[in-house]
């Protein structure tokens, strides 16, 4: 039986300003408990919000990247419930009139396909504070440095009909938001969250029923719960069972989840209009000036990366989604004066090492000076491929530069042919079993057998002798004598 | 439209009061009687007229991005009924 998967995803992203989005209170991450919660975040009696310019910008500035409609005239809900990290009882929101309306967001899957997801809107709200269950004598502590906080909730319609196309989805807006300034993508800490509703059904059949996994705060625990949650429905279905209604909460350290609420007990959240806060009015010059202001795409930066680079669509599209990625990736081929070379250094070993180490570029041990040094060396043959995993892997671990650690480890290579010359003469003279063997070999078995030739050579040179070059002489030599 | 005891009960629930039997019941009664008043407005018709969010038409003033605020932590624990490490604390939080 084939089942369809239907995914919608709803984003909160936090926006970069200094200050909370009705307060002046600072939103620096890291501060000391409630240090940076003052009077309208704690919701002391008599204090009215006053609504942030700056998030008010970057809201529109997302809005005109998904070539979106703007909200020229957008209000503000109460969305009411109780938990502690929420001392006004009620979150001020956006229901009825968002200040983003329908836009869309293409994404590149793997198998090289491009697919438009649609954005139902999205609107500002306030993030809440925090709640430590550790144990405090039976309580619960509360720190509401967060409360305040201004977001965008994005919400996609449900267009995402697999785990790999709902992470495409996220990365993408992750990248974009970091691009155009707006969110710090600071995912350990918060700065974007993922709420992802899954549903599933027979082809072809109506919607089935959804639930909610709420609070994913990583590409790969959304992916996981995904795939999950994707399994759990079916295994209902098929066995005559039937999905409920439900928010369900993944565990980042157990990777299951349970359900947090059925829709019996949901929320009843009584929205009605924010009295405190009137409605928000930009005009299109506003619009027209946040749109002129926007920053290269990531969308606009990929084309540049094939035009002007000639990298292909697949390695420009790595290369080019996070903005930190792009400066790091352009610094380097701008230095080493190889776009390729420097494109499979930085999506090959140093993306490989970022990732084994859980490392973000911007924290990168190994600036782009420095790859760019190594990789010059690799393009005037002072040192091999297999030379420079060693020199990075030093310099990785902070042994300095490039020059001093091939100097320090005599790393250089052997490019002077006389010297390779010498040692294929020496290995052929010293392996006659292995040539005759080679000379009786049918033809296509040959290059094969070049291996054990290559592996003397390298073994005589110390790994010093030029690989190519080894590989020249080597033929060469060995078909004269056939 | 009219509310009944089980609305008003689960009203309290909602907004955590606890309601009293005779509370409950003058309850039903003085929220009957406001939403009869809103039956009567809804007599109008107000299909063509768009929703007026202040008599003014008055629009939000925007605050320029600027901390202004600073840390006053301790005058504001000072009066909360428990706090520890710098955190408020309550009644443990079960989800």
């Amino acid at each position: 039986m084939t089942w369809e998967t239907v995914i919608g995803l709803e984003v909160h992203t936090q926006l970069a300003t200094k200050t909370k989005i009705f307060s002046g209170a600072s939103t620096a991450f890291g501060a000391e408990p409630n240090t940076q919660a003052c009077a309208i975040d704690l919701a002391m009696p008599g204090t009215l919000p006053v609504l942030n310019a700056e998030a008010v910008r970057m809201a529109v500035m997302f809005g005109v990247a998904i070539d979106a409609e703007i909200g020229l005239i957008s209000a503000f809900e109460r969305k009411n419930y109780f938990y502690p990290d929420l001392p006004k009882g009620y979150q001020t929101t956006q229901l009825e009139k968002p200040i983003v309306l329908e836009g869309k967001v293409d994404i590149q899957l793997d198998d090289g396909r491009t697919k438009t997801v649609r954005i139902h809107h999205a609107h500002l709200e306030e993030d809440a504070g925090k709640s430590l269950h550790e144990d405090f004598h039976g309580m619960s502590g509360i720190d509401l440095n967060r409360a305040g906080t201004p977001l965008i909730e994005i919400v996609s319609e449900p267009d995402m009909s697999s785990p790999e196309e709902a992470v495409a989805f996220a990365k993408k807006l992750h990248a974009l938001v970091v691009s155009i300034g707006i969110c710090d993508g600071e995912m350990a800490q918060g700065s974007m969250r993922f709420d992802v509703n899954v549903s599933v059904r027979k082809k072809g059949e109506a919607l089935g029923t959804r639930t909610e996994t709420k609070n994913l705060n990583s590409f790969r625990f959304m992916e996981r719960a995904i795939e999950q949650e994707v399994e759990r429905q079916i295994d209902l279905l098929e066995d005559g069972g039937s999905v409920v209604q439900e928010t369900r909460l993944y565990d980042g350290d157990t990777h299951t989840a349970r359900s947090m609420r059925s829709k019996e007990e949901a929320n009843d959240y009584r929205y009605f209009p924010c009295p405190d806060l009137l409605p928000v009015e930009i005009d299109q010059a506003y619009v027209d000036a946040v749109r002129a202001s926007l920053p290269e795409l990531p969308e606009a930066r990929r084309a540049r990366f094939v035009e002007s680079y000639g990298l292909s669509a697949y390695d420009a599209g790595v290369l080019s989604d996070e903005p930190a990625t792009a400066t790091y990736f352009e610094a380097v081929a701008g230095q080493c004066g190889d776009a390729k070379l420097a494109a499979n250094w930085v999506m090959g070993e140093l993306a490989a090492r970022l990732n084994s180490e859980d490392q973000l570029i911007q924290h990168c041990p190994v600036s782009a000076e420095q790859l760019a040094a190594l990789i010059a060396r690799i393009v005037d043959k002072t040192i091999s491929n297999k030379m420079a995993r060693e020199v990075f892997s030093a310099m990785w671990a902070g042994e300095g530069e490039p020059d001093t650690i091939i100097e320090a480890r005599g790393l250089k290579q052997v490019s002077d042919s006389g010297a390779i010359e010498g040692m294929v003469d020496e290995v052929i003279a010293n392996s006659s079993k292995q040539v005759e063997n080679y000379r009786q070999a049918d033809e296509s078995k040959r290059p094969k057998m070049l291996g054990y030739f290559v592996g003397q050579i390298m073994k005589a040179s110390k790994g010093q002798a030029n690989p190519q070059q080894v590989n020249e002489v080597l033929l060469q030599k060995l078909n004269a004598l056939l | 439209m009219s509310v009944d005891r089980e609305d008003i009960e689960k009203l309290g629930e909602l907004a955590r009061i606890d309601i009293s039997d005779e509370n409950a019941k003058s309850s039903v009664k003085s929220i009957n009687d406001v939403l009869a008043l809103v039956e009567q407005l809804q007599a109008a018709d107000t299909a063509n007229i768009e929703p007026l969010a202040n008599p003014l038409e008055a629009r939000q003033r925007l605050r320029p991005d600027e901390v202004s605020e600073t840390n006053r932590r301790e005058e504001f624990q000072a009066i909360a009924p428990a706090t520890e490490e710098g955190l408020y604390l309550v009644p443990k939080v079960i989800e």
